[in-house]
C-alpha cells in the first residue's frame, strides 16, 4: 500500500509533536504519584525521627509489607483487568491455617495444601465471573464469606489454633539472608516477574485490553473468558502464598489477623495509581503504594502521641485524595 | 462471473417479535466497493452481524468464495478474513496506538517477552503507510478520532483481510479526515480487497462506492451499480417511497394546517455548531406550529433537538426562548426556559421502567411541585390524574409501573412529563416508532391537539407521510448542516426527498 498523497491530506500536517508537557505531567502523576509521595514522606520522616530512617526499621516496613505486597500484585492484575477480588483477605487467613495444619506432613504439603485450596477456589471465581459475566464484587464476596467459613470449620470456630511443626517451612517465613527474610525477597521476585508478565508478553496487554474496553477486546479476538480465569487464579494463588509464609513468620495459623485485608490491598494498588475502572496501571505504582501505607504506619507509630489507629485514618485520607486526583487528572485529559 | 469475495442467499434472521432479515441475498466481488443503506431498522446491522460471525441465521447460507461458510464467533470471521470497523472505534483507549495496532500479534524477543523496540519500530511503519506520523506510544484516547479509526483499520487490514466492513466509519471524522479514509479505501480498492461500507451520507457513497444494496423492513428493496441510480431514486427507495404512489393523503391523523402559525418565535436555534456532527444549524418555531425536521438517518436531526434542550455541549452558536438567551450546555436551563425533549431512544433515555407512571409523570417537574424541598403528594396525584386523562393514558392506575404498558402509552406518559414541566416547547424525535397503528394515530392527534393550544412543536420523523401531514414547515438537514426549508404547499414527499438528494456544497 502506497502513502496517500492527496494533496489536501498532506500527511505532514497530521504529526503530532510527541507528548504534550501537560500530558506528560499527568502521565507521571498518574503512574509515579505514588512513589514520589513516599520519598517526600520518607525524607520528612528521616529529618522529623531519629529513630526512623535506620537500616532496622526500614527492614522491618519491608518485612511487615511483604504479605500485602505479595497478595497485591495479584490484586493488581485483577483490577486492571477491570475486576475486584474481594476474597483475598479470606484466602489468606485460610491458607495460613492451612499451611500450619499441613506442616504436620512435610515441607511439601504445607505449601501445596494452601495453593492448591486458594489456587482452586480462585480457578473457580474466575470461571464463574468469565463464564457467567457475574459482578466480581458479587462473586468474590461470596468467595470471602465462604472462606471464612471453611477456616472457621477448620479451626473449630478459632478455638484451635495449629502450630507449624516444621523447621523447613518455618525458615521459608524467618530465615535472613543480606539482611532480609526470605518472604521479602520471594516478593520482590514476584514482582518483577509480575511485571515482566503485564509489561512485556501478550498475556498482560489482553489484560490491559480487557480492563480498557472488554467489547473491544472481544472484537480484537482477545481470548477474554481464558484471561480472566487466568487473573483471578493468580489472585488466589498468590494470597495463598502469602497466607502461607505469614504462618511460616509466626509458626501458628493465626486466625484473626488478615480479616478485611482485602480493603487494605485495594487501597494499596489504588494509591499506586491502578484505575479501579480497569484498563490502566502498573505494579511499580502497586508496591510504592504498599510501601507508602507500611511508611506511615511506622511514622504514626513514630510520633508514639497517636495510637496505630490513626493510621487508617492518614491511609483513608491517602486513598481519598489519589481517587479525586485520578478524576481530575482524567478530566484534564479528556479535555485536552 | 467472477467469484465472489462474499455471498449471502437467502438468509432470514428473525428476533423475538421482529423478522429483522427476511430472505436477503446479497453478493460481493473482489476489490469492489459495496455501499449497504437503509434507515433504521432496515436490517442492515443485523445483515452485517451475520456476515461477521456475530449472530448466525436461521435460514440461508454464506459463501466464502464459493465455499459454504458457518461462523461461530467474530474471531472465525476475522480469521476467514473478514474484518470490522464499527460505528464506535472499537479499540482500547487507554492503551498505546501501537499496542492496540498489534494486540495479539506483539514482536517477540529471543526470551519470549514482547519486544517493545521493535512493537514501536513496526507500528510507525504500518502508520505512516496510512499517512499518520505520530507518537506511537502515546495513548490512543489522546488522539484524534480520524487517527483512531485509521488505526482500526490498519488492524482489520493488517489481519490479512479480503474484506473490510465499515459501519459508518465517517460519523465522527472531519473532511480532511474523511480523505484521508477514502484514499486507504481506494488503495484497498486496487489491491483486490473489498469494501462493504455503510453509510448515509450521499455524498460519500456517491464517491467512492460501486454497487449499492438498498435494505428495508428486512428486505433487499434494490441491488445494483450506483452510477446507475439517480439520487433521489436512491433517497426513495431508503424511504420506502414508490414514486408512483406517493400520492395518497389522509393516511395519518394529523389535520393539516394550523392557523396561529404568526408571532414571535417561541424557540430560535442561531447557526447552532456540534462538530463534525452539526454544522450552523438554524430552527425557529413560533406558538402554535408545528416544524418538522427531515434528513436521512445521522443527518443531525437528534443532535439539532438535543443541543436545543441542552443535551449537546455545542461550539457555537446561540438558543433562544421567548427572546431569552438559554444557558449552554444545561438541561435544567433549557427545562426551565419551557424546553422539553422528548428523546427518540424511550428506554434509554426516556422512561424510567422501574418506576410508576405516576413517579415518571412527576420525576422531571419534581422542582416546580415541591416547596423548600418538600414534594406535596396531594398536588402530584392532581396532576398527574389530570394529564392522564387529557392524553389519554391507559394504565391500570397512576402505580402501575410503566414498563408494564404499550410503547404508545409510554411515549404518552414521556409527552405528559414534558407538559407536567410547563414546556412551551416541545421537541418530539421520533414520537411514532415502534407503536401500533392506532396508538400511532392517537399520538398524532395528540401532537395536533397541544400545536392548537399554542405550544410550539419540533417534529422529527423518518416517516415522510409523517413529516408532511404534521409539519407546517419542514427543515430538512443533509450530513449535519440545514439543506433546505419547506413551507406551505412547498411540504411534499417529492420536494423532501429532492432536498435531501441535491447535491452538498463542497465545504471544508
Amino acid at each position: 500500500m502506497t502513502t496517500t498523497t492527496d494533496a489536501d491530506t498532506g500527511t505532514d500536517t497530521r504529526r503530532a509533536p510527541g507528548m504534550l508537557r501537560r500530558e506528560r505531567i499527568g502521565h507521571l502523576l498518574q503512574h509515579h504519584g505514588a512513589l514520589m509521595v513516599l520519598a517526600v514522606t520518607v525524607v520528612v520522616g528521616a529529618v522529623a525521627f531519629d529513630s526512623f530512617a535506620t537500616p532496622q526499621n526500614a527492614a522491618n516496613i519491608v518485612v511487615s509489607s511483604s504479605f500485602l505486597a505479595i497478595i497485591a500484585i495479584g490484586m493488581t492484575f485483577v483490577i486492571i483487568s477491570g475486576g475486584i477480588d474481594l476474597s483475598v483477605g479470606s484466602s489468606f487467613v485460610l491458607a495460613g491455617v492451612l499451611a500450619a495444619y499441613g506442616s504436620r506432613y512435610g515441607l511439601l504439603v504445607a505449601l501445596l495444601l494452601p495453593l492448591t485450596v486458594c489456587g482452586a477456589i480462585g480457578l473457580v471465581q474466575g470461571l464463574i465471573v468469565a463464564r457467567t459475566g457475574m459482578a466480581p464484587f458479587i462473586v468474590t464476596l461470596a468467595g470471602l464469606l465462604g472462606m471464612r467459613g471453611l477456616m472457621l470449620a477448620v479451626s473449630d470456630e478459632g478455638a484451635n489454633t495449629y502450630l507449624v511443626r516444621n523447621d523447613a517451612f518455618s525458615a521459608l517465613g524467618q530465615a535472613s539472608f543480606l539482611g532480609l527474610t526470605v518472604p521479602v525477597w520471594i516478593t520482590l521476585g514476584l514482582a518483577l516477574l509480575g511485571g515482566v508478565l503485564l509489561q512485556r508478553t501478550g498475556f498482560g496487554q489482553n489484560v490491559y485490553a480487557i480492563g480498557g474496553s472488554e467489547e473491544a477486546a472481544v472484537l480484537m479476538g482477545v481470548p477474554v473468558t481464558r484471561v480472566k480465569v487466568l487473573v483471578y487464579l493468580i489472585s488466589g494463588l498468590l494470597a495463598g502464598l502469602a497466607g502461607a509464609l505469614n504462618a511460616a513468620r509466626l509458626s501458628s495459623g493465626v486466625t484473626i489477623l488478615g480479616a478485611g485485608m482485602e480493603l487494605d490491598v485495594i487501597a494499596a494498588v489504588v494509591i499506586g495509581g491502578t484505575l479501579l475502572t480497569g484498563g490502566s496501571g502498573g505494579l511499580t505504582g502497586t508496591m510504592a503504594g504498599v510501601l507508602l501505607l507500611g511508611v506511615i504506619q511506622s511514622l504514626i507509630n513514630q510520633i508514639g502521641v497517636l495510637t496505630s489507629s490513626f493510621q487508617q485514618v492518614v491511609s483513608g485520607a491517602f486513598l481519598a485524595l489519589v481517587v479525586v486526583t485520578q478524576r481530575i487528572l482524567h478530566r484534564a485529559q479528556r479535555l485536552s | 462471473m467472477a467469484t465472489a469475495v462474499l455471498e449471502a442467499r437467502g438468509i432470514s434472521k428473525g428476533f423475538p417479535g421482529v423478522l429483522a432479515l427476511d430472505d436477503v441475498s446479497f453478493r460481493l466481488d473482489a476489490g469492489q466497493v459495496h455501499a449497504l443503506v437503509g434507515e433504521n431498522g432496515a436490517g442492515k446491522s443485523t445483515l452485517i452481524k451475520v456476515l461477521t460471525g456475530v449472530y448466525r441465521p436461521d435460514r440461508g447460507t454464506l459463501l466464502l468464495r464459493d465455499e459454504p461458510v458457518t461462523f461461530d464467533n467474530p474471531l472465525a470471521a476475522q480469521r476467514a478474513g473478514i474484518s470490522t470497523i464499527y460505528q464506535e472505534v472499537n479499540l482500547v483507549p487507554q492503551m498505546s496506538l501501537a499496542h492496540n495496532l498489534l494486540l495479539g500479534r506483539e514482536p517477540r524477543s529471543r526470551l519470549g517477552v514482547t519486544d517493545t523496540t521493535q512493537l514501536y519500530a513496526e507500528a510507525e511503519r504500518v502508520m505512516t503507510r496510512y499517512g499518520i506520523r505520530t507518537d506511537v506510544r502515546r495513548p490512543l484516547r489522546s488522539l484524534g478520532m480520524g487517527t483512531q479509526q485509521m488505526v482500526a483499520l490498519a488492524r482489520a487490514v493488517s489481519i490479512e483481510a479480503r474484506l473490510v466492513v465499515m459501519d459508518e466509519p465517517t460519523s465522527a471524522l472531519e473532511p480532511r479526515e474523511v480523505d484521508t479514509l477514502f484514499g486507504v479505501i481506494a488503495d484497498l480498492r486496487s489491491e483486490g480487497i473489498s469494501v462493504i461500507y455503510v453509510s448515509h451520507r450521499l455524498d460519500e457513497l456517491y464517491r467512492i462506492c460501486d454497487r449499492v444494496t438498498v435494505l428495508r423492513d428486512g428486505r433487499v428493496a434494490h441491488d445494483g451499480p450506483l452510477d446507475e441510480l439517480a439520487r433521489v431514486e436512491l433517497v426513495a427507495l431508503m424511504l420506502g417511497r414508490d414514486p408512483a404512489e406517493i400520492r395518497r393523503d389522509g393516511a395519518t391523523k394529523f389535520t393539516g394546517e394550523h392557523t396561529t402559525t404568526v408571532g414571535e418565535p417561541l424557540v430560535q436555534a442561531r447557526s447552532v455548531s456540534c462538530r463534525p456532527v452539526l454544522r450552523d444549524v438554524s430552527v425557529q418555531v413560533r406558538p402554535g406550529e408545528v416544524v418538522g425536521l427531515g434528513g436521512l438517518l445521522g443527518a443531525g436531526r437528534s443532535e439539532t433537538a438535543k443541543a436545543i434542550a441542552g443535551a449537546l455541549p455545542v461550539d457555537a452558536g446561540t438558543v433562544t426562548v421567548a427572546g431569552q438567551q438559554v444557558r449552554r450546555g444545561s438541561p435544567a436551563a433549557a427545562i426551565r426556559a419551557g424546553v422539553s425533549l422528548v428523546p427518540e431512544d424511550r428506554k434509554a433515555e426516556g422512561i424510567v421502567p422501574t418506576l410508576s407512571v405516576r413517579d415518571n409523570i412527576a420525576l422531571a417537574a419534581l422542582p416546580q411541585l415541591s416547596r423548600s424541598g418538600v414534594v406535596s403528594d396531594a398536588r402530584i396525584d392532581r396532576i398527574v390524574d389530570s394529564f392522564m386523562r387529557r392524553l389519554r393514558i391507559k394504565a391500570a392506575s397512576p402505580h402501575q409501573k410503566v414498563s408494564e404498558l404499550s410503547g404508545g402509552n409510554q411515549q404518552k406518559v414521556l409527552l405528559a412529563r414534558s407538559l407536567a414541566t410547563g414546556a412551551k416547547v416541545l421537541l418530539l424525535d421520533e414520537p411514532t416508532r415502534g407503536i401500533d397503528v392506532g396508538a400511532k394515530a392517537e399520538v398524532q392527534a395528540l401532537i395536533d391537539e397541544l400545536a392548537a393550544e399554542g405550544l410550539g412543536v419540533l417534529l422529527i420523523s423518518s416517516d415522510l407521510e409523517e413529516l408532511v401531514e404534521g409539519a407546517d414547515r419542514v427543515v430538512v438537514l443533509r450530513d449535519g448542516a440545514v439543506a433546505g426549508e419547506l413551507s406551505g404547499d412547498q411540504v411534499t414527499e417529492e420536494a423532501i426527498m429532492a432536498t435531501i438528494a441535491a447535491t452538498g456544497e463542497t465545504d471544508g
